[in-house]
């Protein structure tokens, strides 16, 4: 190795199979065997197998649930409802956005498919049997599945729990069902922008709710060993320490005695980072009979109960001169939160990165209002392979510049030339108060259309249009804030984003490193390893990386809303100490889309 | 319930077993084998992640029962590598990059293994439709197709090797 510091950087790499070198996938020799870990492998002796019995109503009263079929079939070893839980004080469990979720049902359900009863087995057959054998009696309530049908005066009252709370912990509530309102920008301004305007135009954009729906489902296996007062959980989780801080609070089990491990997670996308009734359940459970409980979800539950992303129901508009310079950006969002304010927001703000919505625009004024709306949905909100928010931001922005450029007969490409943040003006403050630290938009722009023969494109269109062919050219440039970070913005419970990377190097030159993000798909085991060889000087094959065990792995805030590459990635460099070679840093390649 | 005796070969090996008439073969694989390479991914027959190969088909093993395999011959993921090494199939997979988080792989492979038996030289087109009941939520499809595509021509030289070496 001592010839290393006589190399070019390119022969550096090479040789220790770093940063820029094309290597195969350290996982997927094990992948293409069948012989990944996923939490369903698990097999535990005595383990037990819990299951639900769901709403079938979007939003009704429980008269009264009758468990006692259930109970007397062979095999079956609890029934939980809302009653068994209160005592415990675990009936409600706090969300990651200040709100409160109910595990199981409390005299009422607010969306298809909630949580009423958790039936625990011998196996899932007996389970789903029992399951079968409970009877719910309901009264069927009128359901609200439209944000704004739920905002009408004299809508039926969702959150019966929040009665008189007029206040939640993002300011006011000014109706039942309302959750939140977030203001940023400067109102007046934009308000005279736009009465001062030559040209305005708006638009009802409605981003629809959608579902990450990784392929494998959520699932855990709690295990409490009573003598020794310690709880295990293995889970899907994208943010494996943060679960372990929430069980802690939710049970009082003393956090050092919590032991949490999400092995290989079969994709993952926002869906698994939080925590959903079914760990709650099998964590009492597994306290109650002292030996371990699985849980699984079918792909119904999946897809009708665990966290969704968007459902934004945004009105833009802008105001503009002639010829097409813009001078104002307003916009307002009805939020479809569901039934539950859960989103796993790693931001400090209700509606995450929205108000990244000027995108690549030099927008002098702008202003931006969020409303938070209960309905009778399943919770959830989150960051759908990107980072929070910011999809619905970048689809208004891109939308509404296209509605402009309709107005004004412009071509989309060229009115987005126009009012691109100039180059010399970086670094630059957006109207919605972020700063963005440098970009070239233009030559990007330039490059994009010369790539794709843009001109070229629009002639063609021109020669279809004109025989009666229909041709669309569709043009979009956004400018993403990626990685959950920094901390002044972000964070999660109360804890600001950040990662962690230990590393060890034994005596004879191999090297371990433990991080607290978790790869779903996105082959961390690979890069970090390489990321790590270009710091440390270790080849790569020589490091091994290890994730998802909170015994082991130092305190991070889990693989979501597009952290890795940005800060965590700069764990193992910073980890590395960022000796061995002097020059720029090559960012780290992303190949992977998030898995 | 009454259990029903099976006897079928997996990966080679006779088994014999009780089982409740109900089981569905990928809980017999899964939990009474410890074969858990393929996986339930939606219990409805759409994905595909639980797909085995059944006497000389392709078979989504959540929605048959493992009786229903009584007498068959099974092939799983587990089954592919042999003391040699990996499968070409498996070999592509990892060279093309046609996987991410691995969960649909073992269905994808053993799907891909059935296919290129149906069809040993198969279009992109014939890939894409071959392949239209193994869903895969992280790759977009891209390198999979390739893969098999590259798993198609690795078999096809190794049997034209053997088949020379016999000449």
């Amino acid at each position: 190795m001592a010839e290393i510091a006589t190399m070019t950087q390119e022969e550096r790499e090479a040789t220790l199979g770093g940063i820029g070198c094309a290597r195969k996938r350290k996982e997927d020799i094990r992948f293409v065997q069948g012989k990944g870990n996923y939490v369903d492998d698990l097999k535990l002796p005595g383990m037990l197998f819990g299951d639900f019995v769901r709403s079938q109503y979007g939003h009704a009263r429980i008269r009264s649930i009758d468990t006692s079929k259930a109970k007397a079939l062979p095999g079956v070893r609890a029934v939980l409802t809302a009653e068994d839980l209160k005592p415990l004080n675990l009936h409600y469990m706090p969300t990651l956005a200040g709100d409160v979720q109910a595990v199981l049902a409390d005299g009422k359900v607010l969306f298809q498919n909630q949580e009423i009863v958790f039936v625990v087995a011998d196996d899932r057959y007996i389970a789903a049997d029992a399951v079968e054998l409970i009877e719910v009696d309901y009264e069927e309530l009128p359901a609200l599945n439209d944000p704004t049908a739920a905002l009408a005066h004299g809508a039926p009252v969702l959150r019966e729990d929040l009665e008189g709370k007029t206040t939640g912990v993002h300011g006011a509530r000014k109706h039942h069902n309302h959750v939140f309102t977030w203001e940023v920008g400067d109102k007046e301004a934009t308000e005279r922008a736009f009465a001062e305007a030559e040209v305005t135009v708006k638009e009802k954009i409605v981003y629809q709710r959608v579902h990450p729906c990784p392929l494998e489902t959520c699932a855990c296996v709690a295990s409490m060993d009573k003598i020794k007062g310690e709880l295990t959980v293995w889970g899907t989780f994208q943010a494996p320490h943060v679960v372990r801080t929430v069980a802690s609070l939710l049970s009082g089990i003393p956090e050092a005695k919590i032991h949490v491990i999400a092995p290989d997670i079969g994709g993952g996308f926002g869906n698994k980072v939080g925590v959903y009734p079914g760990y709650v359940c099998a964590i009492v459970a597994s306290i109650v009979l002292g030996v371990p409980v699985k849980w699984v979800e079918d792909r119904i539950e999946n897809l009708s109960a665990t966290a969704f992303a968007r459902d934004y129901h945004m009105t833009g508009e802008l105001a503009a001169t002639r010829d097409g310079r813009i001078t104002g950006l307003r916009v307002h969002v009805l939020a479809d939160h569901g039934a539950f304010d859960a989103c796993a927001d790693p931001t400090k703000y209700p509606a995450g990165f929205f108000s990244a919505v000027t995108g690549s625009y030099d927008i002098p004024t702008a202003y931006v209002a969020v409303d938070g709306v209960y309905t009778n949905k399943a919770p959830g909100g989150v960051a759908y392979r990107c980072s929070f928010r910011i999809t619905e931001a970048a689809y208004l922005i891109e939308r509404i510049v296209d509605v402009l450029a309709h107005k004004l007969e412009i071509d989309p490409a060229e009115l987005r030339l126009k009012n691109f943040i100039p180059t010399e003006k970086f670094p630059y403050q957006s109207a919605l108060g972020w700063e963005y630290d440098s970009g070239d938009y233009p030559t990007a722009m330039r490059k994009a259309m010369a790539a794709v023969g843009y001109e070229a494109l629009r002639r063609e269109q021109a020669e279809k249009r004109a025989r009666g062919e229909l041709m669309g050219i569709g043009v979009a440039f956004f400018t993403e804030i990626v990685g959950a970070g920094p901390t002044r913005n972000c964070d999660i419970l109360g804890v600001g984003m950040f990662d962690s990377c230990e590393i060890r190097v034994h005596p004879t030159g191999s090297a371990i490193a433990r991080l607290g993000t978790k790869s779903q798909g996105q082959a961390h085991e690979t890069t970090y390893a390489q990321i790590l060889a270009t710091e440390i000087g270790i080849p790569s094959e020589l490091i091994q990386i290890e994730e998802g065990n909170t015994d082991t792995a130092p305190y991070g805030l889990g693989t979501y809303g597009s952290p890795p590459p940005p800060p965590p990635p700069a764990a193992p460099a910073r980890g590395g100490g960022g000796g061995g070679r002097g020059g720029p840093r090559r960012p780290p390649r992303r190949d992977d889309q998030p898995g | 319930m009454a259990k029903q005796h099976i006897k079928l070969n997996v990966n080679g090996k006779t088994i014999e077993a009780l089982v409740e008439p109900r089981m569905l073969l990928i809980h017999f694989l899964r939990e009474e084998m410890g074969l858990t390479g393929a996986h339930i991914g939606c219990e409805t027959s759409h994905c595909g992640a639980c797909t085995v190969d059944l006497d000389g088909r392709s078979v989504k093993s959540c929605t048959l029962f493992a009786v229903q395999a009584d007498g068959g011959e099974v092939l799983t993921v587990e089954g592919m590598a042999t003391a040699t090494g990996l499968h070409p199939i498996q070999e592509a997979f990892i060279e093309h990059h046609g996987l991410q988080c691995g969960f649909c792989t073992p269905g994808m492979i053993m799907r891909t293994y059935r296919l290129l038996q149906e069809n040993a030289d198969p279009s992109e087109a014939e890939i894409r439709t071959g392949l239209a009941g193994n869903l895969c939520r992280c790759t977009g499809y891209q390198n999979i197709v390739k893969a098999v595509r590259h798993a198609a021509d690795r078999l096809k030289s190794t049997s034209s090797e053997a088949t020379e070496a016999a000449e």
